[in-house]
């Protein structure tokens, strides 16, 4: 599983969105800029994501560290 | 999912304060995210209840369909489910882990 991989499966549920992802294989980094985050949890928002991973989450991916930030969070 | 482990898992987060779903013991930890996850509320002092779900494999799968949530560590507090280590950390940072884990077993 590659970077790339995670990128295009999040990009798809976050069209116009400022995705970036990192990661040596098994254990990825992400960064999430989205409006569809406004006045909702952290919780909601890395459920999101998952949701938008499937079910390679459970298997190929080990450990996702994400960081869901609204526009306005990303440029503050 | 069926319903007796259900019912099982919610009795465990509605008797307990703060329970963490882990793979391995507070002790011996057997993953460096359940082993995080873990240090934090014992850096806060607070009575916690963990499960080692690698002892029950039913629960282990189980729990991810319980929470919507597909990996482990779980943390519940009263009841709800919190988040796994990333969360956990990102809470710790803002202070409100602590704040929620100490007035969980202030009761």
């Amino acid at each position: 599983m590659e970077p790339e991989d995670i990128k295009r499966m999040i990009e798809d549920a976050f069209p116009q969105d400022t995705v970036e992802v990192e990661g040596d294989g098994q254990h990825f980094q992400a960064l999430v800029v989205s409006s569809q985050f406004e006045g909702k949890g952290l919780l909601e928002r890395h459920k999101m994501v998952y949701a938008a991973l499937g079910e390679n989450m459970a298997e190929r991916i080990h450990a996702l560290s994400l960081k869901t930030l609204t526009p306005e969070q990303w440029e503050g | 999912m069926s319903e007796d482990i259900v019912s099982k898992i919610q009795s465990q987060i509605n008797e307990n304060d703060i329970i963490i779903y882990m793979k391995g013991t507070p002790e011996m930890p057997q993953c460096g995210f359940s082993a995080q996850t873990v240090g934090l509320f014992k850096s806060y002092g607070v009575p916690f209840t963990s499960v080692d779900v690698l002892e029950d494999p039913e629960i282990r799968q189980s729990i991810k369909e319980f929470s919507n949530w597909p990996t482990i560590p779980q943390v519940y507090i009263k009841g709800q489910f919190v988040g796994g280590c990333d969360i956990c950390n990102e809470m710790h940072a803002s202070g409100e882990l602590e704040k929620m884990a100490k007035s969980a077993v202030a009761g």
